[in-house]
């Protein structure tokens, strides 16, 4: 029994605690991450934005929260039951299973597996699903469009981010996360600069940055986020495959999309921007935790995306896909072919030599 | 080590009830959907097995584009199931002949491995201990030295496939207007605006 105890027990309820704790820390990020974007798209548009509830308009998300949680849910007469409300509870659930494997910080994972980019990878492709399931079982015309659209989206541009991580993976030499951050310590600010310490000249943003244009443009295609967020288009599709949801099915398929959004800028800090490592290793910075610097630099990308959102006009269908396919399925494929060419010949980075 | 025979049998019986529900439920979008958790739980049991990187590659290859490819078939079909019905008997033959040549194998396989239980370790390369080499380095070492050819024919002949599918089924269709980016751009006020005079009461 006491066995049971030390090796069941308490690292279940260890690894519970640090779950509960990212959730609640993420979903309280997202709360005011919607409260930001919603602000930052008003200041572009010489508005106030929200103002009215709480003090400058910052309890405004709860305000949403409680408002959809206390309106009736509404499951159309012809919907498939099962699925209807499946779809809203996969999309939100894939979203957040995707934060196990994200250090925050060094050794700050819930889970910090060998595999870890290839996981979240995995997750994020299956987010797909839930707008097919929602769109399909609504049995409506707008939904199912819609649902289409985004499956034949979402489907093209995981191609070009699936080549964007294969570089990254090159250069590194490892598909865990820890691996890939602290392979941004040296790079090419060390390299040039005698005697620099570690700095944001390192990170991969600049070896790689048609990459992390091209990563980018496509996580914002991947999470239906505008100017690619066809699937919802409103002067079209009305909501898309949301059109038949009210309520907490609703309110689960926007955390599922904001959660997904996070794990997206989460991922690009990751890859590009050094994740937890300060902007320049000398004295007040790397004073502050690794985790601070972690999140700001969340924000940032995240301060990119509505910018993005803000500014860009919505594409058209056939433009998105032309994007996808025509122009950053071959540059992907090229620079891979380029990145592991280079490798190979100067033996930069971290590729095990076959023994 | 209780947990892992735990997981064991409910990864297993997942996946055997959801296989079932596949040929089962009447509905072609539920049988796709419960596809899926099939494959997601025989993923569980490769990470059980060690295989992680396995499991991950059976995740984002056949649920996150297999699966969704057969998702989109299936809702565009208008499925008639009375139409299907009919004559269902006559593909018995084909259906009851590969069953058994399967069934045959699997017992070779492990009637093979009851017999002389030393088979399974005997292959070409055995799995490395995890704590040695992770199985991603293992599978690579091994898949781009060794096998290096047969990776990259089975390579060529899915190239192959591709692009004979895309041939068979792309059509040129005549009339359609497509945008041109290059001659977008190319434009110029000369080439786009012709300024005319137009006389008062006259019209061009």
């Amino acid at each position: 029994m006491d066995g049971f105890i030390s090796t069941y027990l308490i690292p279940g309820l260890i690894m519970a605690g640090k779950s509960v704790l990212l959730l609640a820390t993420l979903l309280t990020l997202i709360a005011y991450l919607l409260y930001a974007d919603r602000k930052v798209w008003a200041a572009v548009q010489m508005r106030r934005g929200p103002n009215v509830v709480g003090p400058w308009g910052l309890l405004q998300s709860f305000a949403d929260f409680l408002k959809f949680i206390f309106k009736e849910p509404i499951i159309p007469s012809a919907a498939d039951k099962t699925v209807f409300l499946l779809a809203p509870l996969a999309s939100t659930v894939l979203a957040l299973a995707a934060w196990a494997v994200i250090p925050v910080n060094e050794g700050w994972a819930v889970a910090d597996i060998n595999v870890g980019v290839l996981y979240v990878f995995a997750i994020s492709s299956l987010e797909v699903y839930g707008v097919i399931m929602g769109g399909w079982a609504s049995n409506s015309k707008y939904p199912f469009l819609g649902a289409l659209r985004s499956a034949a989206q979402m489907v093209s541009y995981e191609v070009s981010v699936g080549f964007v991580i294969i570089t990254v993976l090159l250069v590194v030499g490892s598909l865990n996360f820890t691996d890939i951050v602290l392979a941004q310590t040296e790079g090419l600010g060390t390299m040039l600069i005698p005697g620099m310490p570690n700095s944001f000249l390192d990170w991969h943003w600049l070896v790689l940055f048609p990459m992390f244009v091209i990563f980018f443009i496509s996580a914002l295609a991947e999470t239906n986020r505008p100017p690619f967020d066809l699937p919802e288009a409103e002067s079209e599709l009305v909501a898309g495959f949301m059109v038949e949801y009210a309520s907490t099915p609703y309110l689960l398929f926007m955390l599922g999309e904001y959660v997904a959004i996070t794990l997206m800028c989460a991922l690009t800090t990751l890859l590009f921007l050094g994740g937890w490592l300060p902007p320049v290793d000398i004295a007040p910075f790397n004073w502050v935790p690794g985790v601070v610097w972690f999140v700001l630099k969340v924000c940032f990308v995240f301060f990119m995306f509505a910018m993005v959102k803000a500014i860009v006009p919505r594409y058209r269908y056939d433009q998105l896909m032309r994007l996808g396919w025509k122009v950053f399925l071959p540059l992907s494929l090229a620079a891979v072919a380029i990145v592991a060419f280079i490798l190979q010949l100067t033996g930069w980075g971290g590729v095990p030599v076959a023994g | 080590m209780i947990l892992k025979p735990l997981f064991f049998y409910l990864f297993s019986l997942l996946t055997i009830g959801s296989a079932l529900m596949v040929i089962a439920s009447r509905n072609p979008v539920h049988s796709v959907l419960f596809l899926i958790l099939a494959f997601f739980n025989s993923a569980g049991l490769f990470i059980l097995l060690g295989a992680e990187f396995l499991a991950m590659i059976l995740v984002v290859v056949y649920v996150g584009a297999v699966a969704v490819l057969f998702l989109f078939v299936v809702m565009m079909l208008d499925v008639d199931f009375v139409e299907l019905r009919q004559g269902f008997l006559q593909y018995l033959p084909v259906g009851a002949l590969v069953g058994i040549i399967l069934l045959a194998e699997l017992i070779a396989v492990l009637g093979g491995t009851l017999l002389a239980p030393d088979l399974a370790g005997s292959g070409a390369a055995p799995i490395p201990p995890v704590d040695q080499m992770s199985n991603i380095a293992a599978i690579g070492a091994l898949l781009y030295t060794k096998y290096v050819y047969f990776f990259q024919a089975a390579g060529m002949v899915l190239l192959v496939a591709m692009i004979g599918a895309i041939v068979l089924t792309l059509r040129h269709k005549e009339g359609v207007k497509r945008q041109d980016v290059s001659a977008q751009v190319a434009r110029s006020p000369e080439t786009a605006v012709e300024v005319v005079k137009v006389e008062t009461g006259e019209g061009i």
